[in-house]
């Protein structure tokens, strides 16, 4: 890497420009061809070379120019080295560490649902959010958490804002942890409907989990690699075995399971892999699903460049006006907030202001973790992108458009799709379904199927071939559901602390987490939280995903802009108010994003995109006493109209969450700049009397 | 004509190198950082207070992972 540190001389200019040129041809291909198929190795180089730019200079600008790094403080790590949680750490060891801490569901599935719109668009939004909104919040809040003795986000807030502003935060994380913990469960859900092969897989994981926890316990304590092999090994076999376990009709009907079922699976496992101790079941899956998703992620990108489709899909679709069957709702605010976390992502400020920041061996680092850490992020996202395009248009809008709209059957679907311009034949739709060993691919909503397909083309053109399909469709399943269930398990135990926590300054017993009434009824009340928008999720007769993904992609840009906001506000707190435009702009277009997309899913007369009107729609039907499709009885109208007024509610909390942010930040700036001192809050300037703890 | 031998060991070499640091990236992706340099940390900085054996200092981590607490958000999106 030393190439990106020194341009000064002769040769690295050259490959610069090399670089860039490389970059524009690529990216002139992806962008402006029309017609024929675009070969999606363009869409890679593009990337890449957009990348290798964006992280020589702008990235490297906004460490040393606009945050002013500096190599000689010493950091949390060499301060509180304690060997345990502070330990000045390898640089590349380190970026794998935060990479496989960011890497999550999200920027799989957000690019395949903006898929809709055709790959353009989500495709500019991926790498341009990147360069500028996601990497430079996660370099930034790595930045300032570092400098604070590696503080949470919350605590950060509560800082430099104020104790109200952090309240509202820590209420606006809460939020986004129940949206984002239902919407991904449904995502598990709504890949296992009716799916024996993948539904046994996937609960096979729970035995190997367990074995692999005895053994690591009791057995041989602490030989990780030797479990995470064993439990690869035995994972593989479930997986193999599956295939036979659908093709046994006895077997098959054990696993054959409807979308309320599993909603309910889920929430029970939540339940109790919150409640036992994490050696036995957490652990243990967590390290088969961090190690499964490194590898599949190499894998994939292998599996790309080596088989070099062509991407199907078109550059643009019709769907651009708002008006497409995946999710409802126009570029403008929409795509923005669907792509999600490959192009920016709130979530990562809760992680980049947690272990990382305590191992950076020096701040000259910052960048290449935090800033390098999000653009390998983004680059998951195009690679989602491009498994999303390469699949025929018309079985991408079958497996991903509801019930309600394409019917149930393929020749429906079929006609249905092919109106739409997207011309498809009922065998198509099928053969699919057969090559990848499933009964129906249809409706199959929440992007990770559609992402199997994908991965299975890309890996069995150069690994096994047609035979091997549907042993690749349903390892791509299995590695999504372990890790989005990982997921689901610590964040119902970080639920759980956070309500805690916050009903705990009512009842001051309640924050006691060694209590074992208190686990049970904080598991209880954390799963009772998210199984309620899953559930709600499982039973909407659009797909849940339709209705929900907004919600959550709202949720999680929403507390990018409170993390962006909170950097502007220390910025000025420095006295860098000359660079704060780094983090004001993508700040600015985050606000109007989620504040719009906010806005229109309470208040749009669009019954399809705001939720009053579509409440108001069925309340009036039901006042007179008729029945409005996809409803059966007049009990699920009810239930209609009152999940609206509950989605409606929280969508307007987003937005007030978002308005107190901006309006403290304001309050906050206005301040630092009638102080001629610098003022943020920051810990260990060399020579300072160092504070904290120390093991 | 190059040296097989020497060509052989630098790839034997250049292989336990990216063994080694794999290991310990792996590692420490599941929350396990280097128990070397906790051992030195300690015999450095504490030689007068008890270190923790190897599988101590696991499930001590392991503990610390998913223990409930403020700034151990992982893997979402």
């Amino acid at each position: 890497m030393s190439f990106i540190n020194n341009s000064s001389a002769p040769q690295t200019r050259l490959l610069w420009i090399a670089v860039a040129l490389l970059g524009a041809v690529a990216f002139a291909i992806v962008a402006l061809n029309r017609g024929e198929a675009v070969n999606a190795a363009w869409l890679v180089i593009a990337a890449i070379c957009i990348y290798l730019i964006a992280y020589r200079f702008y990235g490297l600008f906004v460490a040393n120019r606009a945050l002013g790094v500096d190599g000689g403080r010493p950091t949390p790590a060499v301060r509180h080295n304690d060997g345990l949680d502070y330990v000045p750490t390898n640089r590349y060891v380190l970026y794998g560490h935060h990479f496989a801490a960011i890497a999550g569901a999200g920027p799989l599935v957000g690019p395949v649902l903006a898929a809709q719109m055709g790959y353009l668009p989500g495709t500019l939004w991926i790498l341009a959010g990147a360069v500028f909104a996601g990497a430079v919040q996660d370099m930034t809040v790595l930045f300032l958490s570092t400098r604070r003795d590696g503080r949470s986000l919350g605590d950060i807030v509560r800082g430099e804002m104020g104790p109200v502003a952090g309240t509202i935060t820590g209420i606006g994380i809460l939020l986004i942890c129940v949206i984002v913990l239902a919407v991904l469960a449904l995502v598990v859900v709504k890949a296992l409907i009716g799916s024996p092969w993948g539904t046994f897989a996937v609960f096979c994981t729970i035995p190997i989990a367990l074995l692999m926890g005895v053994y690591n316990q009791f057995i041989r304590p602490g030989r990780i690699g030797e479990i995470s092999l064993l439990g690869c090994v035995l994972l593989l076999a479930a997986l193999i075995y599956g295939k036979t376990v659908s093709e046994t009709p006895a077997l098959a009907a054990y696993f054959d399971l409807k979308g309320e079922t599993l909603a309910l699976i889920i929430i029970g496992y939540g339940f109790v892999a919150s409640v036992l101790p994490v050696w036995l079941l957490l652990a243990p899956r967590d390290y088969l699903s961090t190690f499964l998703k490194i590898g599949t992620i190499m894998l994939l990108a292998i599996g790309i460049i080596i088989v070099r489709p062509d991407l199907q899909m078109p550059a643009v679709t019709k769907f651009i006006d708002g008006s497409g069957p995946v999710w409802s709702g126009s570029v403008f605010p929409f795509l923005f907030i669907t792509i999600a976390c490959g192009a920016v992502s709130g979530w990562h400020s809760l992680i980049a202001s947690g272990t990382t920041p305590k191992m950076i061996e020096n701040e000259k680092q910052i960048a290449f973790i935090g800033y390098g850490g999000m653009l390998m992020e983004s680059f998951v996202a195009i690679m989602a992108m491009i498994g999303a395009s390469i699949i025929h248009p018309g079985v991408y809008f079958a497996m991903n458009s509801g019930a309600g709209l394409i019917g149930t059957t393929a020749e429906q679907a079929a006609q249905v799709i092919s109106s739409w311009g997207f011309v498809v034949t009922p065998d198509e739709i099928a053969q699919v379904a057969k090559d990848v060993g499933e009964n129906s691919i249809m409706s199959r909503t929440g992007g990770a199927p559609t992402l199997a397909v994908g991965m299975a083309h890309i890996l069995s053109s150069f690994l096994g071939g047609r035979t091997l399909m549907g042993i690749w469709y349903h390892f791509a399943i299995l590695f999504e559901a372990l890790f989005i269930l990982t997921t689901v398990d610590a964040g119902t135990r970080v639920l759980r602390f956070m309500i805690q926590d916050l009903v705990g300054n009512a009842v001051p017993a309640f924050k006691e987490t060694t209590s074992w009434t208190n686990n049970l009824i904080g598991s209880a009340l954390s799963c009772a939280l998210w199984g309620y928008f899953l559930y709600v999720g499982v039973i909407d007769p659009l797909g849940g995903i339709w209705t929900l993904w907004p919600l959550f992609g709202t949720a999680n840009q929403m507390l990018a802009a409170i993390a962006l906001t909170v950097c502007t506000v220390v910025l000025f707190k420095m006295k860098r108010e000359r660079f704060a435009w780094v983090t004001i702009v993508p700040a600015t277009w985050l606000v109007v994003c989620t504040v719009t997309a906010g806005l229109e899913k309470v208040f749009s007369p669009d019954p399809n995109v705001g939720f009053i009107s579509h409440a108001l729609k069925y309340g009036d039907a039901l006042a007179a006493g008729q029945l409005l499709a996809p409803a059966k009885a007049l009990g699920e109208m009810r239930r209609i109209v009152f999940n609206d007024y509950i989605d409606a509610s929280l969508a307007a909390v987003f937005v007030l969450v978002v308005v107190a942010t901006v309006v403290y930040g304001l309050l906050s700036i206005r301040k630092a700049l009638g102080n001629p001192q610098p003022t943020a809050m920051e810990i260990g300037l060399a020579g300072a009397a160092v504070g904290g703890r120390h093991a | 004509m190059p040296d097989l031998q020497e060509l052989f060991d630098q790839s034997a070499s250049a292989m336990r190198a990216a063994g080694y640091w794999g290991t310990r990236t792996a590692r420490l992706m599941i929350g396990v950082p280097d128990y070397e340099a906790y051992v030195a940390h300690r015999r450095a900085n504490h030689p007068d207070q008890p270190i923790m054996t190897y599988v101590e200092f696991f499930r001590e981590r392991q503990q610390a992972r998913y223990a409930i607490g403020k700034g151990r958000f992982r893997g979402c999106c």
